[in-house]
């Protein structure tokens, strides 16, 4: 029997009209879900293409070595590695850039500088140079620089500008000659172990090798070296090999693109990014499955007679289960389609976002077609499977088992009654206690959809709760200086004397840092070292915890993380492969470890290190406290000196980290907050719809037997205020999972951040749920004023 | 009572109940407006409900019975016409005070009981006696009706009967003045129904609750004091029974 299309459509247009408000809130659950979905993937692909682009373009490459100091020939050594197909030895090299930098307290940091060596031609064979803005070089130019180009934005710097650069202790007035940028500095971290990203004053110099190389006494010498690979080529292999040939000129150990610090960033978010959009779509979609079974079964159950009359009248199943597919279809689409056009909008902010911190050039952004389609395709599985459980009930369905009325539903007293606390509550109590103890699995799962909308808002707030904690435990309680400054070399007392004599240096303290490899058996890596003075302050040993170590009184104590990689304990024996001074072995015995939140390090006894390195009791970075108001002027004294490499004013770092995610997180906190909103609504507002579809009667009854309209509501609402309560400690919970199941995509051994949620953050998540809850319940409310009383009793239920 | 023929005016006194009206209604209309078309539910009814009476009401169906008395209960408002509850004009009450006119002085009975499900026998009276001034306590109103030994069981464990004598209990437990029962036998049988209307007669005995029945079943009228008959929307007739049929005796 063919169905008169028009017959079911308009009953379809006329369901949806009634259903619009409920259909909507679903589909918008949709939306957010595929919203995530296509801006996660848009950005990941868009970068992830771009990056790749690049690095190809500008023959990013595979291996990477720095050392002290190599003649050119030992390159040729390096090419005969197998594996090796390109090797490119270049010069790069720590320069000092005395610039008085104007603007905000904040960005007010002094640069830091590196000059990297450019052949010839400025075309490196590897690591190449994408110039943006003004000319290259000049070959044989030893004043002439390409400037790498958020330095150059920050400082305004523009082609023709002159410099100082201080090389090699010798003051040089460079001249600009172009802005560029590189995939090696894609996240233009300098060398050192900042705990917040320093892009900003990071001034890469792009100079004529050859033009330059005196200065550095590197002429017909190389001290970093770039290798490509082949496809077919073992890294690991390649890595030792390499290392056994630098191992005579200083080698410093090295590393493929995994652990190139650019890349290292990069590939960190990109990861990130996909696993988002793997799980972030599903937690929605999974929503808007329940609430789609939610109003549908509800949907289904009223229209029991029609459905029965349609099949007594012939039309088969499949027409009859076909016209609720296309309700649901016509949800989970236009879902989609909105999803689509808001993923798109966010995906662009998003990818906004990542190019402010990756100097990536950017492919355009579109939203690649490859994410539509599965776009569609889970959004219509998940909408089936919320459909499911309804046409399968409509194809259990006998016409004459539908002509006659249900059986009524059966309740009982609740667990809780039977505990005995029944007459804690009244008859208006136990009506909501036995509804929601009738339908447990609903309940569960309208509470876990509500938890989930908080958990998502926690998890919004979480990067701003991280950064709390960094600054509190890492700049308050563990770095008490005001000022840290990184010196050129090592000096003895009498360098800290003279610092601290200074004027507005109230307090001058010194820490010596070296880099070197720990092995232990087969296992290594390169760590910075840091030896401290016995007596000293400003500097303290803290653990994850926030609990301050004192200082080590012999051999090492190493980062929890790190005796872990090395599978070493407290007592067992380290080897320590120096690269400063004498550059020795040494083997050192564990003492300690400690549970730090960022990186690897090993931490010693000043002495004992200056011991290692074959020197007399020294310093290399420098530790003030300053007087208020002495800061400028102090600092201006410092960039002076030529001892000094670097200067780091503590707050203007806090400040800067500040200003620079102050914007991305409000985004985040308002994107996930409306998304979790969009879950708590759909929630409360469908359940609230079909409850009060299902009681309208007794609702109604209620109301001619005298009851107001607030106690009426009360008992309607009331039951959503307890899947709401339920749901407010389990969304905490969840919300820590979540943010614990996001610190894991961060990489161990840099990252260690203890899982703190703030309970403003949990005080904000429940604000913002539990207002979206009221919302939706007084919108439902409204409904009750139109309860037809008269009407229902003219009919049996 | 301009207007109104003497003969059909329910405010006339009857014999046994002094003539003082706890319910008054006087020149009721309700109209519905059907699209183009107005439906006359009532065309100009004035009605008394006596103090400690029983009245039935009767009519074919489609005569405004239900109209008149979900109008007479603050469920409805007259179109034109006045009501009057004792000295209080329910015509002019907005929503919250006919609220509380059902809440503290009208008790219901419907033919589709108009039970909480998911409440028991007992907690189906305790929802009205929580919100009452001066109720009975629930197991003596499920006493009167004869389910003092049902108290826990819910709805759906009850047969129909049971449940109206539940829903019965339910509308006097507040000794409300006044008892309106919209065809509380419909969908009985019989002997269900009887034991209902005994439970009716009883409590209008004993509580002396003025009590209103809707009903389709002539006999019935022989248990009333009076009977008042509307036909179309109007009142066509009342009678004044000399003598009253008890419940157990009519037959249908
Ligand atoms: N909500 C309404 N909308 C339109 N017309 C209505 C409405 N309620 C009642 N009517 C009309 O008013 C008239 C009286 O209805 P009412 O329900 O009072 O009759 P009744 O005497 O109780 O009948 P029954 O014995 O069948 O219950 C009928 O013609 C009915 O169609
Ligand atoms: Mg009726």
């Amino acid at each position: 029997m063919a169905m008169r299309p028009s017959t079911l459509n308009s009953k379809l247009l006329r369901d949806i009209r009634e259903r619009w408000a409920q259909l909507s809130t679903i589909g918008f659950v949709v939306a957010a879900g595929i919203a995530a979905f296509v801006s996660l993937q848009a950005t990941f692909q868009s970068l992830e293409q771009s990056r790749d682009a690049y690095y190809d373009v500008y023959r990013f490459g595979d291996v990477f070595a720095t050392l002290e100091r190599a003649p050119d020939g030992v390159a040729e050594r390096l090419e005969e590695i197998p594996g090796v197909t390109l090797v490119h030895p270049r010069l790069v090299a720590p320069v000092r850039i005395p610039l008085q930098i104007d603007g905000a307290a904040a960005s007010r940091q002094p640069p830091i500088g590196q000059v990297v060596g450019l052949p010839p031609d400025g075309e490196p064979a590897l690591n190449g140079v994408l110039l943006l803005e003004g000319r290259r070089v000049e070959a044989g130019r030893a004043d002439e620089a390409l400037l790498l180009e958020p330095f150059a934005e920050r400082t305004g710097i523009a082609p023709g500008d002159t410099i100082p650069v201080v090389m090699e202790g010798r003051l040089r007035e460079i001249r600009i000659t172009g802005i560029a940028a590189a995939p090696e500095f894609v996240y233009p971290a300098p060398p050192g172990q900042a705990v917040v990203p320093d892009d900003e004053r990071f001034a890469v110099l792009w100079m004529d090798r050859q033009a330059v190389a005196p200065a550095f006494q590197m002429e017909g010498a190389f001290n970093d070296v770039v290798l490509r690979l082949s496809p077919s080529a073992v890294e690991r292999q390649v890595l030792a090999e390499v290392d056994r040939v630098l191992e005579p000129y200083g080698g410093r150990g090295a590393m493929g693109r995994d652990r190139q610090r650019s890349n290292y960033f990069l590939e960190m978010r990109l990861d990130q990014l996909q696993a988002l959009s793997g799980f972030v779509p599903i937690l929605f979609l999974g929503v808007a499955a329940f609430l789609l079974n939610l109003v549908l079964s509800r949907l289904v159950k009223l229209q029991r007679g029609e459905i029965a009359a349609l099949k007594a009248l012939g039309y088969r199943d499949r027409e009859i289960g076909g016209y609720y597919l296309k309700l649901t279809l016509l949800v989970v689409v236009l879902g989609t389609f909105v999803g689509l056009g808001a993923g798109a909008w966010m995906g662009r902010g998003l990818t906004g976002f990542f190019t402010s911190f990756f100097r990536l050039p950017l492919l355009e952004y579109s939203v690649p077609f490859s994410v539509v389609g599965p776009a569609f395709l889970v959004a219509a599985v998940f909408g089936l499977l919320g459909a499911f459980a309804t046409l399968r009930g409509i194809l259990r369905l006998s016409p004459a088992e539908a002509m006659r009325p249900e059986p009524p539903e059966r309740y009982r007293p609740t667990i809780l009654e039977r505990l005995g606390v029944g007459h804690l509550f009244g008859p208006p109590g136990r009506m909501i206690l036995r509804e929601l103890g009738r339908r447990p699995v609903r309940l569960l799962l309208s509470s876990l959809g509500i938890a989930l909308a908080l958990g998502i808002i926690v998890v919004g707030r979480f990067s701003a709760d991280a950064w709390d904690v960094i600054l509190d435990r890492h700049y308050q309680q563990a770095y008490l200086e005001d000022v840290s400054v990184t010196l050129t070399g090592p000096v003895d007392a009498r360098g800290i004397r003279e610092v601290a004599a200074l004027p507005g240096v109230v307090r001058a303290e010194g820490v010596r840092v070296t880099s070197a490899r720990i092995h232990a058996g087969l296992r290594w890596r390169d760590v910075p070292i840091y030896g401290y003075r016995e007596g000293d302050q400003l500097r303290r040993l803290m653990d994850a915890e926030g609990a301050v170590l004192p200082t080590p009184s012999g051999g090492m104590v190493l980062t929890e993380t790190l005796a872990e990689i090395l599978e070493v304990g407290i007592g067992d024996s380290v080897q320590v492969q120096f690269r400063e001074g004498r550059a020795q072995t040494r083997g050192v015995v564990v003492t300690g470890t400690v549970d730090e939140m960022f990186g690897l390090q090993g931490h010693m006894r000043i002495l004992e290190l200056n011991h290692h390195l074959g020197e007399g009791p020294a310093v290399n970075t420098l530790i003030l406290t300053v007087d208020e108001g002495s800061m400028a002027p102090l600092q201006a004294r410092l960039a002076q000196m030529p001892v000094v490499q670097e200067v780091t004013e503590k707050m203007a770092e806090v400040r800067r980290v500040d200003e620079l995610t102050a914007e991305p997180q409000r985004f985040l906190v308002l994107i996930l907050s409306f998304f979790g909103s969009v879950i708590a609504v759909g929630v409360v507002y469908n359940n609230a719809r079909v409850a009060l579809s299902v009681r309208s009667r007794d609702l109604a009854s209620l109301r001619v037997l005298g009851f107001t309209r607030r106690e009426i509501s009360g008992i309607l609402l009331g039951e959503q205020a307890v899947q709401v309560a339920l749901a407010i400690p389990a969304g905490l919970v969840l919300g820590r999972v979540f943010t614990g199941l996001l610190m894991r995509t961060l990489d161990p051994e840099e990252y260690r951040l203890p899982l703190m949620v703030s309970l403003e953050t949990y005080a904000f998540a429940t604000t913002v749920v539990v207002a979206a809850a009221l919302v939706s319940a007084l919108l439902v409310r409204r409904r009750l004023d139109h309860l037809d009383l008269i009407g229902v009793l003219k009919t049996r239920e | 009572m301009s207007g109104s023929n003497p003969d059909t005016d329910t405010s006339q006194t009857s014999s046994e109940h002094g003539g003082k009206a706890v319910l008054e209604g006087r020149g009721l209309t309700r109209t519905y407006r059907m699209g183009e078309v107005d439906v006359h539910a009532l065309r100009g009814v004035d009605f008394s409900l006596l103090e400690g009476e029983f009245l039935v009401l009767v009519g074919a169906s489609g005569s405004g019975k239900s109209t008149l008395m979900n109008i007479l209960g603050g469920l409805d408002r007259p179109t034109e016409g006045t009501v009057r509850f004792r000295d209080k004009d329910l015509s002019r009450a907005n929503d919250r005070q006919l609220t509380e006119f059902r809440r503290l002085h009208v008790g219901f009975v419907f033919q589709f009981y108009n039970l909480m499900p998911s409440l028991t026998a007992r907690e189906n009276v305790a929802l009205v006696t929580e919100i009452a001034r001066d109720p009975l306590s629930p197991a003596e109103a499920l006493d009167m009706v004869g389910l003092g030994h049902r108290l826990d069981h819910f709805p759906s464990q009850l047969s129909g009967g049971e449940q109206q004598r539940v829903a019965v209990a339910r509308a006097i437990a507040k000794r409300p003045e006044i008892l309106l029962c919209d065809e509380p036998t419909g969908a009985l049988d019989y002997r269900s129904g009887v034991v209902v209307l005994e439970v009716i007669e009883r409590v209008n005995a004993e509580l002396g609750t003025s009590t209103a029945v809707i009903t389709h079943n002539a006999p019935i009228s022989e248990m009333a004091n009076r009977v008042v008959l509307l036909h179309d929307g109007q009142v066509d007739e009342i009678r004044v029974n000399e003598s009253r049929t008890p419940a157990s005796d009519i037959r249908w």
